[in-house]
């Protein structure tokens, strides 16, 4: 007991020591680096973290373009939250420490830019997904339900093209957010084929693999051949369900969201993926546009919604992949469509969490409740 | 002589070959150890080399603090009344939803609506730990199993109710009545804006209480007697089963205090929770490295805390955040294994003890 007492004691002294004597290049790093920026900025993540494959990476990404171009590689930092109670203290170190813009990711960060901006007038926030009213916050919302609704489109030509009837769509929360994604799909599956039924379930979590797997087992099992996901990581297990399927001789697809999510579905061999689309949703243009304004002088406290007609939103369209050059055409024709106004994309869903069929059905529905 | 400090000594050799563990794994990856240490400094106090000193930091340690030691105090109340608390999770959860619901739509004057949203967090908790605990004295159910379950039932149960609130949005409630919150002007004034609040006087209000009633009172007395053997304890006159229900009762009742503390305090809203944020988990490992024993729970609240507030500062210096959940979890592992070095070192001392006896029975 003694023995190991001592031991501890002197191994921690030894390393203690070894630490303090290499003290000198942490002065280098980004913290302190940020005095010889003339514009700093610090992204702060939610709990899904830097690598999340999703928005918050994209987010990163964005940042470091710009970084890149104007040369300010070193004045860019992001600070990860490993649960809620750390998203206003880590709002407040970036403040703390004069950094000139802040960008919060996610639409959970409401409250607390509502409490910490006016604290700290000298910084800019932008904040991602929610809107803010404050004289030194920009917000950057999407237009999902137009990105959905060219990755409908895909879905509906690629089921007709294997002869099936039937598509799904799985969400993560049954939220605002998220169920303009399901109206966009709706939409674009319906403007190409009425008569196509879709199966609608939430898996009421954007983190539950598991969840997503037994749920998308569910659609495929009911004859979907093509499954869209808005369900961030749930969406892994759709992926997964979906590659052992397609390792079984079956031909069934998925969609992927907010990112191009090729690479996550790839099968063994890696040669092709499950993936046949993907509804990107460009984060990284936001943080990328407001850095570059806020560096320039020219931040402007707007709420921005990013559309389709400025590439805000998508749907991934790399040739030579699993769509068609016809599917590729469609999704063109019905892009330029949106982007001119012809089309108008509704945020209103029909088809209700764990229920099927066709679009005009719930409509009629909806429409006799009223 | 090493009985007597064996309390102390155990949890200090823990912690300092957790932190032992945490700089070898930055001196292997070439990160910075001295960061690590300046970076525990400045979220312990706010003090940095070079810099103003920032109150905020200590504010938040104790922010954070708060909630784990009022679980770190349930898990070791029925622990020391022999009993593995493993719900207080689902206690914590359901605490908060009493607690926010209460605020929301109970409209009372002035501090009493402070009080008796604190109140209703803690009965919460109670009311949850109430039904593992007549499970186990009518059926003879481990609470650890139907605790378990009972966290999943009070994780998506809660989400429906805290949605149906009136003013609830798809993320949370609104928000409370600042008259039912703990928020205090005086508290944030002089920690540079932290979220400080009176819930740090109502920890050590609890802490006392939790040392007084189980060592100084025969009620406490009667509730360890039953978890040391209930049969003898039921010989004595006690009586055995209300002394369980009212052991896990009161656990829940601390832990459903750390939901008042998460709507009242560090949030002013209630939330709806898409993971467990394992408050009622953590609060085993407080119990476990502070010995059960208030004084310790309430060291080593603040320990664990300072390890996850310090996670900010540390990213700052370039220094990954896992660090901080590395070290505590080595933390807990080393105190798990210090009662199995123990173990052996208390065999091999009365095998010494008994050759020696021996030798001076041949002499």
């Amino acid at each position: 007991m003694k023995n190991i007492l001592k031991f501890a004691l002197v191994a921690f002294l030894a390393i203690a020591l070894v630490g303090c004597g290499s003290n000198t290049p942490s002065e280098e790093d980004p913290g302190t680096a940020a005095g010889e920026c003339e514009f700093t900025v610090g992204l702060v993540t939610d709990t899904g973290g830097i690598d999340d494959r999703s928005f918050n990476q994209s987010a990163w990404e964005g940042l470091q373009k710009w970084a890149e171009e104007a040369g300010a590689e070193d004045c860019i930092s992001y600070l990860q939250s490993s649960a809620e109670t750390d998203y206003e203290p880590n709002l407040r170190q970036f403040g703390d420490d004069g950094t000139d813009l802040i960008v919060a990711v996610g639409y959970l960060f409401d409250e607390s830019i509502k409490t910490i901006a006016p604290d700290y007038p000298e910084s800019h926030f932008l904040v991602i997904d929610t809107t803010s009213d404050l004289d030194n916050v920009a917000s950057a919302v999407f237009a999902s339900e137009q990105g959905s609704f060219l990755v409908g489109v895909a879905a509906a030509l690629k089921a007709q093209e294997m002869g099936s009837d039937t598509v799904g769509f799985i969400g993560g929360m049954e939220s605002d957010l998220i169920m303009a994604f399901q109206a966009g799909y709706e939409q674009g599956v319906e403007a190409v084929d009425p008569n196509m039924t879709i199966y609608v379930d939430y898996a009421n979590s954007f983190d539950d693999v598991a969840i997503g797997q037994s749920l998308a087992q569910k659609q495929y099992d009911a004859g979907a051949s093509v499954i869209y996901h808005a369900a961030g990581n749930v969406g892994n297990g759709v992926i997964n369900e979906a590659q052992e399927r397609v390792g079984a001789g079956e031909e069934v697809w998925v969609i992927g969201v907010d990112r191009d999510q090729y690479e996550d579905g790839m099968l063994e061999g890696g040669e092709s993926s499950v993936i046949l689309t993907s509804m990107i949703k460009r984060v990284d243009t936001a943080t990328y546009t407001v850095a570059k304004a806020a560096a320039e002088g020219n931040f402007t406290a707007e709420i921005h919604t990013y559309n389709m007609a400025e590439d805000g939103v998508g749907a991934e369209t790399t040739e030579g992949r699993n769509l068609s050059a016809d599917i590729i055409e469609a999704i063109n024709g019905y892009r330029d469509q949106i982007v001119n106004g012809e089309i108008e994309v509704g945020t209103t869903r029909y088809i209700t969490n764990g229920e099927h069929g066709t679009v005009a059905e719930f409509r009629a529905l909806a429409e006799e409740a009223e | 002589m090493l009985k007597k400090y064996e309390k102390i000594i155990i949890p200090l050799v823990a912690i300092i070959l957790g932190l032992l563990v945490g700089m070898l794994i930055l001196l292997v990856s070439g990160l910075d150890v001295g960061a690590l240490f300046s970076g525990l400094l400045q979220g312990a106090t706010g003090i940095k080399s070079g810099s103003d000193l920032n109150l905020r930091y200590p504010g938040e340690l104790l922010v954070t603090a708060i909630p784990l030691i009022f679980t770190g105090l349930a898990i070791g109340f029925a622990y020391r009344c022999g009993m593995f608390n493993i719900g207080a999770d689902g206690q914590v959860i359901f605490g908060s939803l009493c607690a926010v619901s209460f605020a929301l739509l109970v409209p009372l004057p002035g501090p009493l609506a402070a009080i008796g949203t604190l109140l209703a967090g803690g009965l919460g908790g109670a009311i949850w730990a109430f039904i593992p605990g007549i499970l186990k004295v009518k059926f003879n159910i481990s609470e650890v199993v139907t605790g378990i379950m009972l966290n999943y039932v009070a994780l998506y149960g809660c989400n429906y109710f805290i949605r149906i609130l009136p003013g609830s949005t798809d993320t949370k409630t609104a928000e409370i009545p600042l008259n039912a919150s703990l928020e205090s002007e005086f508290l944030s004034s002089i920690t540079n804006n932290s979220r400080l609040h009176w819930g740090i006087v109502v920890v050590i209000i609890a802490t006392i209480l939790y040392w007084f009633i189980i060592e100084k009172t025969s009620f406490g007395y009667q509730l360890r007697a039953t978890g040391f053997n209930k049969e003898g304890a039921r010989y004595a006159g006690i009586k055995a089963d209300r002394s369980v229900i009212l052991s896990i009762m009161i656990s829940g009742f601390l832990a459903g205090l750390a939901g008042s503390m998460l709507v009242q305090g560090t949030f002013t809203w209630g939330r709806i929770l898409v993971a467990s944020e394992s408050y009622g988990f953590d609060g085993i490992a407080v119990a476990l490295v502070g010995g059960c024993n208030a004084l310790g729970i309430f060291l080593s609240g603040l320990l664990f805390a300072l390890l996850s507030v310090s996670e900010t500062i540390l990213q700052v210096a370039g220094i990954p955040r896992e660090i901080g959940q590395i070290i505590s979890s080595s933390i807990i592992f080393f105190v798990a294994i210090q009662y199995i070095i123990k173990f052996f070192l208390d065999r091999s001392f009365k095998k010494k003890k008994r050759a020696v006896s021996s030798k001076e029975e041949a002499a």
